[in-house]
């Protein structure tokens, strides 16, 4: 057996799974394991106990009312193949159609995905550019939280030890253009680099745009300087090549690199990534 | 913990340890060895099987999370001593050499078809993304998929 010995409760109820996490200080939970499980089996992580909230029905499914409600058991593959986020918002479809592999999209969360917060992952940088908000559920009751003051740094978030996330919320994004460019870590399908856009436009010049980068650095970023790069122009190349020398300046100091993907390989390819983003939000 | 998890439409009741990962309580408890280990990481994808229908990997996933669920293995995937139209195309198409992933990319590809029953060579590609092979080259995999669905297109069958 690989995991070590924990302590295992199968929650029935919201309530009860906040309760247990209350009272055990060394508790975790559990969605659908896909981070913790394989963090169990190689003993990165040895909590004493397990709280499954994987039955808490409740919490998983997408209601598409003016924004998205998106449950936090919802699995990426649920997400995937949902037509209202298709319709709401195109980049976060294509961002959980690349996370993993099908295996794993029909079993991991994206309560899950943004609760464990791994700078190599998809859903958040989504999630930023298009100015989502995370709801959460302790002790004393609901809150929500900007995705902005959500992810604070590698593996670290605003969730406060005793709560859950129960939910996130969407805005409509039908009326701007999104995408989602990712280059893939060819082993692990994690992202090397992913960018999001979100494009406003109006008629042939664009309005505003929104730009957030992940994979690269500890935690998903907003780009301000290559959203003011966009801004006001036709999208053409000049304007592509300055949004993408702007998120290049901002980031070069924050980049991780690996043995892999040494930092100014992924520097360059942000900037590459970004392009190839705005190219097809504008082709969607 | 007591646990009750139907594998290839038998029912078993078990008292096991919360730990304990489904890969390890088919070939272990079960003794279903069919569902082989390839990885530490979650990645190989050597270890699926279907969990209520659909492709998962049986070493991300704790057998106490199942309990109640219905899994098949590739034991379960002959019918009365006939192989799947998958495993025979697998055979007839040399779709393995060492075997060792040929399980997982059995019930990885069996799932996929219940979602998309005619894909093209892309598609059965992008599909396989979770489910590595050290032996093949990927080539008569491929080819051993897209003869499997056709045949199912014309003579459909329960998994
Ligand atoms: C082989 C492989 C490849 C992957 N590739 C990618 C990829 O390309 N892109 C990507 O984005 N992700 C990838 N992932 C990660 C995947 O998206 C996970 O599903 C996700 O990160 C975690 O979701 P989960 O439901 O599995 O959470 P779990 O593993 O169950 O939990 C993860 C953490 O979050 C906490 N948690 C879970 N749910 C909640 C909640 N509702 N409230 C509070 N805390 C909670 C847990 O306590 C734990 O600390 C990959 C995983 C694997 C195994
Ligand atoms: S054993 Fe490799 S993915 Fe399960
Ligand atoms: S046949 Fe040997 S690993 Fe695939």
């Amino acid at each position: 057996m690989r995991p070590g010995k924990f302590a295992y409760h199968r929650a029935e109820t919201i309530d009860a799974a906040l309760e247990l996490l209350t009272n055990n200080e060394d508790a975790k939970v559990l969605a659908g394991g896909h981070s913790l499980i394989p963090a169990l089996n190689l003993r990165l992580a040895q909590p004493e106990m397990l709280i499954d909230i994987g039955r808490l029905e409740n919490l998983r499914g997408i209601q598409a009312n003016g924004s998205l409600m998106i449950g936090a058991l919802t699995t990426h593959a649920q997400i995937e193949t949902s037509a209202a986020v298709q319709q709401y918002c195109r980049a976060l479809s294509a961002a959980v159609s690349k996370v993993g592999d099908p295996m794993v999209r029909n079993r991991g969360t994206i309560g899950g995905n943004i609760a464990h917060a791994d700078p190599a992952s998809d859903p958040p940088t989504v999630l930023l550019a298009c100015d989502s908000i995370i709801h959460l559920q302790g002790p004393d009751g609901t809150r929500t939280v900007p995705v902005q003051d959500f992810f604070l740094d590698l593996f670290t978030t605003d969730v406060q030890p005793n709560e859950l996330v129960t939910g996130i919320e969407v805005p409509n994004m039908s009326d701007h253009k999104t995408a989602y460019a990712k280059l893939t870590h060819p082993a692990s399908h994690y992202a090397v680099v992913g960018v999001c856009v979100a494009v406003k436009m109006d008629g042939d010049t664009c309005d505003h745009a929104h730009v957030a980068i992940g994979g690269a650095l500890p935690k998903a970023m907003r780009s301000p300087g290559a959203e003011a790069a966009l801004a006001g122009t036709t999208l053409d190349d000049a304007a592509l090549n300055a949004a993408a020398e702007a998120l290049m300046d901002e980031i070069r100091a924050e980049v991780m690199g690996d043995v892999y993907a040494p930092e100014a390989y992924r520097t360059a390819m942000a900037g590459v990534y970004l392009k190839r983003a705005i190219r097809q939000a504008l082709a969607s | 913990m007591q646990v009750s998890i139907t594998v290839n439409g038998k029912r078993y009741e078990r008292n096991i340890d919360p730990r304990m990962l489904l890969v390890h309580f088919l070939r272990e408890e079960l003794g279903l060895t069919g569902t082989n280990i390839g990885c530490d990481t979650s990645q190989c994808g050597a270890c699926t099987v279907h969990l209520n229908g659909k492709g998962v990997k049986s070493c991300t996933c704790l057998a106490v999370q199942v309990d109640g669920m219905d899994i098949t293995t590739i034991e379960g995937l002959a019918q009365n001593g006939a192989l799947h139209p998958m495993q025979e195309a697998f055979w007839e198409l040399h779709g393995l050499q060492c075997g060792y992933c040929t399980p997982g990319m059995i019930m990885a590809s069996t799932a996929y078809l219940a979602t998309n029953p005619s894909p093209s060579e892309e598609e059965i590609r992008g599909s396989l993304e979770g489910n590595f092979c050290r032996c093949t080259g990927y080539q008569n995999i491929v080819a051993a998929i897209k003869s499997a669905a056709e045949k199912m297109q014309q003579e459909p069958v329960g998994v």
